[in-house]
């Protein structure tokens, strides 16, 4: 199967192109990029006018619920988000239940993930036996079995000692470790960022403190060790300032910001919303500029969705019992080119980097670049798309978001695995050409 | 301009935050009426004959909750009364679900007490019946504000240019929230006073004024007001011990000395004496604790009849 993907704007700021290009797409491979190519016996496809051809999003962090909790998501429903989302990879956290620290759970999650046969797939393994913060899971197992880098997301790589050995260890193997960075002293039982309004709103305050002090400790533990590190869905501007100091060091540091995170504060605490309960929490202004200012200016080196699904049941309680998280996957490119592109806070090549470039590279795995014999992994976008959200026609089993009814310029037109396309936006006019 | 009698007839009253100062005075001079109720010889009228008012408590109480049971008495509404451990939140079910079963039984009112903040507010969007926070976790308590309003305001005949200061355990506290509000809209000058681990972040934008001197805060107050300290604090080294705190931040006859001559000394109770408060001030010619108490009532039952319409067609 030929396909040549003509009439498009192609950005891949991984070969330095931002500009109307034609793709060759054979068996599944990229095979040819490159102005006015000819077709030659491929089936010759345009691309909807005004949109855009990038390498497949990779969303680094997020939540398929599967093995245990599957009233919230499964990893087919969680990878139906994916690619209506954009998204052509997704790397899912191991707090499932139970937790994949052991290779035959990471086995599962690949095996269900190529039923599913949407988007790809990267499991991330736990860093330590039950996520419990005592004895290193088998980092080696995990690895061979799938699984692309380790966390114990949810909470932090428990003590120091921990997170210097699993930062020794993992290197051997080529993976990241990605904290959930939070002393959770300092966090105690509180459940929205510590500030006016919690204050206001008698809700117990989570301090910017817990997290940054943790970001701290990582980052002079990556330096000692030289290991990689990788701050989950940091929110703080403490933690970015700590990020920035890292980087300047040579510290292998990197971090991701989600973006409910660059989009939204804890004035939306006001009403009591269980959909803006998540943790980290909607932080003040100051810690939104400062993430959105991040993201501008290469500190931030992902944006990822920490995508939490919950069913609404556990959500339809009173605030401090609901459980912490939000969806993200099919909200995070509206939120993207609406928010940072549109008002040319960043280009599209620099949004690409943060949803795809940056998040393989990190990852170590497939993508990031349309380079001829790379994965067609393809992501189409929409930038001029009027869209509103609309949980109802989500392909994820939860609709957690506080985004409903946002009405935001920007969206998909198609994902593309493999050379394979798993989603076509009805929406967009001339859309349909693309299916194939 | 003042609010009309039917401004408050069909609300929920979740917080002082959603009211207006029209809308407390009117519910101040509708409780002076109220307050005659309790001095005739027949202490009942029949304001809210036919209405049902459930009392929900999720929280123990003993003082709230018989306040509002003679408030709608006297107002002759029939009143159903449930504590938590006779409930069936022990079997699982959610406040939702509890509070959607008793309102198949058509009440008109809930009186609401719950540990976490907002639970009035999530109720208020699936109810039909209107909600009275009795108080919600750290979040506010508007009959107790409404009730200290009441007391000052028939000890000093104004609320406005008064200097209040409020001291105890600050972060914790829904009666510290719902006075700073409802105090500040009425013109006087709040102070807040505690050890700086007890008090809230970003307190100064509620309308106080926040000092961890209790000197500064009393002098030259027209109110002091003590707020609870729970022994349990001391677990969470908010404070080293109660004797420290009382040496510290106890209200003592030495310190009440600082504030106004004809200054009045107001806790919402349940009192520790000897921890927030000394007894030689709490029983002194100037504490005012039991008057908030009767007051309780009257100012309930403004707000009972208010929110059921009453006054409709004056």
């Amino acid at each position: 199967m030929e396909i040549l993907l003509t009439g498009g704007r192609l950005v891949d700021p991984a070969n330095g192109i931002d500009g109307p290009c034609d793709l060759r797409i054979v068996d599944g491979l990229v095979a040819e990029v490159g102005e006015g190519l000819a077709a030659r016996g491929a089936t010759v496809r345009e691309v909807p006018a005004g949109t855009i051809v990038c390498p497949g999003l990779i969303d680094m962090h997020v939540h398929l619920r599967e093995p245990g909790q599957e009233h919230k998501e499964t990893i087919a429903s969680g990878v139906a988000a994916a690619v209506a989302g954009g998204f052509t990879a997704v790397a899912c956290m191991p707090n499932t239940e139970p937790v994949n620290d052991h290779a035959g759970i990471t086995q599962l999650i690949v095996a269900r993930a190529q039923e599913a046969g949407l988007a790809r797939v990267y499991p991330i393994g736990a860093v330590s036996r039950g996520s419990k913060g005592e004895l290193l899971a088998e980092l080696g197992e995990l690895k061979a079995a799938g699984c692309v880098a380790v966390s114990d997301d949810g909470r932090p790589v428990a003590t120091a000692l921990l997170m210097r050995r699993a930062l020794e260890y993992a290197s051997v193997f080529g993976m990241p470790v990605i904290d959930h960075c939070e002393d959770p002293t300092l966090k105690g039982d509180g459940v929205a960022h510590e500030g006016f309004h919690a204050s206001r709103l008698g809700l117990r305050g989570l301090p910017a403190a817990a997290e940054e002090i943790m970001v701290e400790r990582d980052i002079v533990l990556a330096g000692l060790t030289g290991g990689a590190v990788h701050i989950a869905h940091m929110s703080a501007r403490g933690s970015l300032r700590a990020v920035r100091a890292g980087k300047a060091r040579g510290i292998r540091v990197t971090a991701e910001v989600t973006p409910h995170h660059f989009a939204l504060t804890d004035e939306r605490l006001e009403g009591y919303d269980t959909n803006v309960k998540m943790n980290p929490p909607l932080r003040e202004e100051a810690d939104r500029a400062a993430m959105v200012e991040g993201i501008a200016d290469g500190s931030v080196d992902v944006i990822a969705t920490d995508h939490a699904p919950h069913h609404y049941d556990e959500k339809n309680v009173e605030f401090d019992r609901a459980p912490f998280g939000i969806v993200g996957l099919e909200t995070a490119v509206p939120l993207v080119l609406d928010r940072l592109v549109h008002p040319g806070t960043i280009t599209l090549a620099r949004a690409v980097e943060l949803l795809s470039v940056n998040p393989a590279r990190i990852l170590g795995v497939a993508g990031g670049s349309l380079s001829a014999g790379a994965p067609a992994d393809i992501t189409i976008l929409a930038p001029d798309l009027e869209t509103t959200v609309d949980p109802a026609r989500f392909r994820s089993k939860s609709r957690n978001t506080p985004f409903g009814g946002w009405r935001l310029k920007g969206g998909v037109a198609a994902t593309i695995v493999g050379g394979v396309v798993k989603y076509v936006n009805p929406d967009v006019v001339g859309a349909d050409a693309l299916k194939w | 301009m003042t609010a009309t009698a039917t401004a408050l007839a069909g609300r929920h009253l979740l917080g002082i935050a959603d009211l207006t100062a029209d809308e407390i005075g009117l519910i101040l001079d509708t409780a002076e009426a109220m307050k005659e109720v309790a001095e005739r010889p027949i202490k009942k009228v029949p304001a809210l004959r036919g209405k049902t008012v459930i009392n929900l408590f999720y929280e123990p109480s003993t003082r709230t909750r018989t306040s509002f049971e003679v408030a709608e008495k006297r107002l002759s509404a029939d009143t159903l009364n449930i504590a938590v451990a006779t409930s069936s939140v022990v079997k699982g079910e959610t406040l939702i679900d509890t509070v959607l079963n008793l309102e198949a039984m058509h009440p008109d009112m809930i009186v609401l007490r719950h540990a976490s903040s907002g639970a009035g507010h999530l109720l208020s969007k699936v109810c039909r019946a209107r909600i009275i926070n009795a108080g919600d976790g750290m979040h506010e308590h508007p009959t107790q504000a409404l009730l200290d309003a009441f007391t000052i305001r028939e000890r000093k005949g104004r609320l406005a240019g008064l200097k209040v200061a409020i001291i105890g355990d600050l972060l914790h506290s829904r009666v510290l929230r719902s006075n700073v509000l409802l105090l500040s809209k009425m013109g006087a000058d709040v102070w807040a006073c505690a050890p700086p681990t007890l008090i809230p972040r970003g307190l100064e934008r509620l309308g106080a004024h926040v000092t961890t001197s209790v000197d500064e805060a009393v002098r030259g107050a027209d109110v002091v007001m003590m707020l609870r300290i729970q022994l349990e604090r001391m677990e969470g080294n908010f404070f080293p011990s109660l004797r420290e705190y009382f040496n510290v931040f106890g209200m003592t006859p030495e310190r009440v000395a600082l504030a106004r001559e004809d200054a009045i000394i107001m806790h919402p109770g349940p009192m520790n004496r000897g921890v927030e408060i000394a007894s030689e001030v709490a029983d002194g010619p100037r504490s005012v604790i039991l008057d908030q108490v009767t007051n309780g009532v009257a100012v309930r039952m403004a707000v009972l009849y208010l929110l059921a319409g009453g006054g409709d067609g004056d």
